[in-house]
């Protein structure tokens, strides 16, 4: 496929659902976007210790993102040089190295070749050659990403004004460093673009989450219908965007005089036996996350309360995971109410989650109605301009992500 | 629960624990929240090894509120994927007690394989299930109910229904 036919599935409006159902296409997003781009692998907090490491992917590629001796993480395929074994199947763990189960070629924690059985069967062989194959490494904020594109642009750069919003969404730490707490991992049988635009996708709330809405205090469910307070989509450049959805959100560290919403009361009475009235606000502020979804190009989203990592696993299949987040070293009753949250809305039995994944899936049944125009409308709404606040419902992002899709699938 | 007790044998524990799933392949919630202890907890950890959940993430971790506000989802029409829930159907066996019975306050633990039919395709889920059953005012009450999916750390899909 030729740049020239990206052109003709991605208008400034609208985009072709072959997007969603092409083999092909897909088969040139992992080459051109996943093996191109920075793609986030982990957080800071999932590897404290060194020889602490987890398993992923990136792409369809997968790695063991580990901290070496030294305190370096680095981000190398799951991939044996011999014959091509994976050196490690667990999930998380540490490990003094990495030894394959075939052959038992092993690798140090930073992935180069250490000793291969029976060397006198080899000429010239040098191990230096064959460890395993390094990606590039760079972190923002805790935010750990890697790429096998040795040539790109640094992440600083690439993330570009997203950055500021990053800082503002780490905030939840309620004056702690943010760590992980867990994750929920689910499938939907559809396009990750799908995903990709629902994080950004604030017009769908109310009819989808009605059920969560219902299931709220009346003072948390007035706080969740945004559709008219004041909210706005940004494009961030790199096919980024944010949409805050909740101003008064969007720093956690503003209107710490406020009085405390109801449903925190009791936390903050607990809380004032060990810290100063000032903390407690802090943390009960940020107990509930940040007004804002910030959707990262292409896989990560710091939405609200959580970080949403998607990896697509076929042109019609992907997976989803939600990370709950909470305050490392912080008070344990404001991390268990954050993961109550989590639970209540996130994961195959969320409140929220469910009707989520049914409404993506029924647009990918959907787009198999391919009689011409057979287009997916992204033009509702303004963007956001110096003069022009937009509106919360604004398909801004959609348009920004599917920009950077077809500037990274025509290069 | 027509005659009174004071005890839990292993024949009241299958019969209350049968009981309890016919309710939720039959959607006989209201009967179903009857069940239930005041301070009853339903648990779906994550966690294989988790003994205590209040501190991690659950797929559920449900007091008697939350559980009331499940079953409202289910069925208020409001949620678009309750509207076009699966049909389930499990099969407990394998049943153990896991303490000296009868008595008041016992553990059973057993083997659940629940098929849900949604679309065209059939999921099923392997679990193991650990209830508690506390003797209230004569019946038999439901204390507590973990359900350990044996792939509980893997992706799953949504799931319309109650394990
Ligand atoms: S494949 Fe790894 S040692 Fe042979
Ligand atoms: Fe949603």
């Amino acid at each position: 496929m030729t740049s020239r036919d990206f052109d003709a599935l991605v208008l400034p409006d609208r985009v072709h659902s072959s997007l969603y159902r092409d083999p092909a296409i897909f088969e040139e997003e992992m080459d051109r976007i996943f093996n191109r781009s920075w793609v986030w692998v982990a957080h800071e907090s999932d590897i404290p210790k060194a020889g602490d490491f987890l398993t992923t992917h990136v792409g369809r590629q997968p790695v063991i993102v580990n901290r070496d001796r030294k305190g370096d993480i680095r981000v190398m395929v799951n991939r044996c040089r011999h014959r091509g074994a994976t050196v490690c199947e667990a999930r998380r763990g540490n490990a003094a190295g990495f030894v394959c189960p075939y052959h038992a070629w092993t690798y140090s924690q930073d992935g180069s070749l250490r000793g291969v059985p029976l060397p006198k069967g080899y000429k010239d062989f040098d191990k230096a050659e064959y460890g395993l194959v390094q990606l590039r490494v760079e972190t923002y904020a805790g935010l750990v990403f890697a790429t096998f594109n040795h040539d790109i642009e640094p992440l600083d750069t690439f993330l570009g004004r997203a950055k500021p919003w990053i800082d503002l969404f780490m905030k939840q730490g309620g004056g702690f460093p943010v760590k992980t707490m867990g994750e929920h991992r689910f499938t939907f049988p559809g396009n990750w673009k799908i995903q990709l635009e629902n994080t950004t996708d604030a017009y769908h709330f109310p009819i989808v989450h009605k059920s969560f809405l219902t299931s709220l205090d009346n003072a948390t469910e007035d706080l969740f219908s945004f559709m008219d307070a004041g909210g706005y989509v940004e494009d961030l450049g790199n096919g980024h965007s944010v949409m805050v959805m909740i101003p008064e959100l969007v720093d956690l560290d503003d209107n710490l005089d406020a009085d405390i919403p109801d449903r925190f009361a009791d936390i903050a009475e607990e809380l004032r036996r060990d810290y100063p009235e000032e903390q407690v606000r802090k943390i009960v502020r940020a107990i509930g996350g940040s007004g804002f979804n910030l959707n990262l190009f292409p896989n990560l989203a710091c939405s609200m309360a959580f970080f949403r990592v998607l990896r697509p696993l076929a042109v019609d299949e992907t997976e989803i995971r939600h990370i709950a987040i909470g305050m490392d070293g912080g008070p344990d009753i404001a991390n268990r109410a954050r993961l109550r949250l989590h639970e209540h809305f996130q994961g195959p039995m969320g409140f929220g989650t469910p009707d989520d994944a049914e409404a993506w899936e029924r647009v990918q049944r959907g787009s198999a109605g391919s009689a011409d125009p057979a287009w997916i409308m992204v033009n509702r709404g303004e963007d956001k301009t110096a003069a022009n606040a937009g509106d919360v419902t604004a398909e801004t992002g959609m348009r920004a992500a599917y920009q950077m899709w077809k500037r990274m699938m025509s290069a | 629960m027509t005659r009174t007790i004071e005890t839990i044998t292993f024949e009241d524990a299958v019969r209350f624990i049968s009981l309890e799933a016919d309710c939720l392949d039959h959607r006989d919630y209201a009967t179903w929240l009857g069940l239930w202890a005041k301070d009853g907890i339903y648990a779906i950890p994550i966690d294989p090894d988790a003994e205590d959940f209040a501190d991690r993430l659950n797929y559920a971790y449900d007091d008697a509120a939350m559980r009331r506000m499940r079953v409202s989802r289910l069925t208020s029409g409001e949620s678009m994927s309750a509207r076009d829930a699966s049909n389930t159907l499990r099969s407990l066996s394998r049943f153990r007690m896991l303490d000296d019975e009868p008595a008041s306050d016992v553990r059973i633990r057993c083997a659940q394989h629940l098929v849900d039919y949604r679309r065209g395709a059939y999921r099923t889920y392997a679990a193991n299930v650990t209830y508690r059953l506390r003797v209230e005012d004569g019946g038999i009450r439901l204390a507590e109910k973990v359900v350990r999916l044996i792939n509980s750390t893997d992706a799953l899909a949504g799931m319309s229904f109650l394990l």
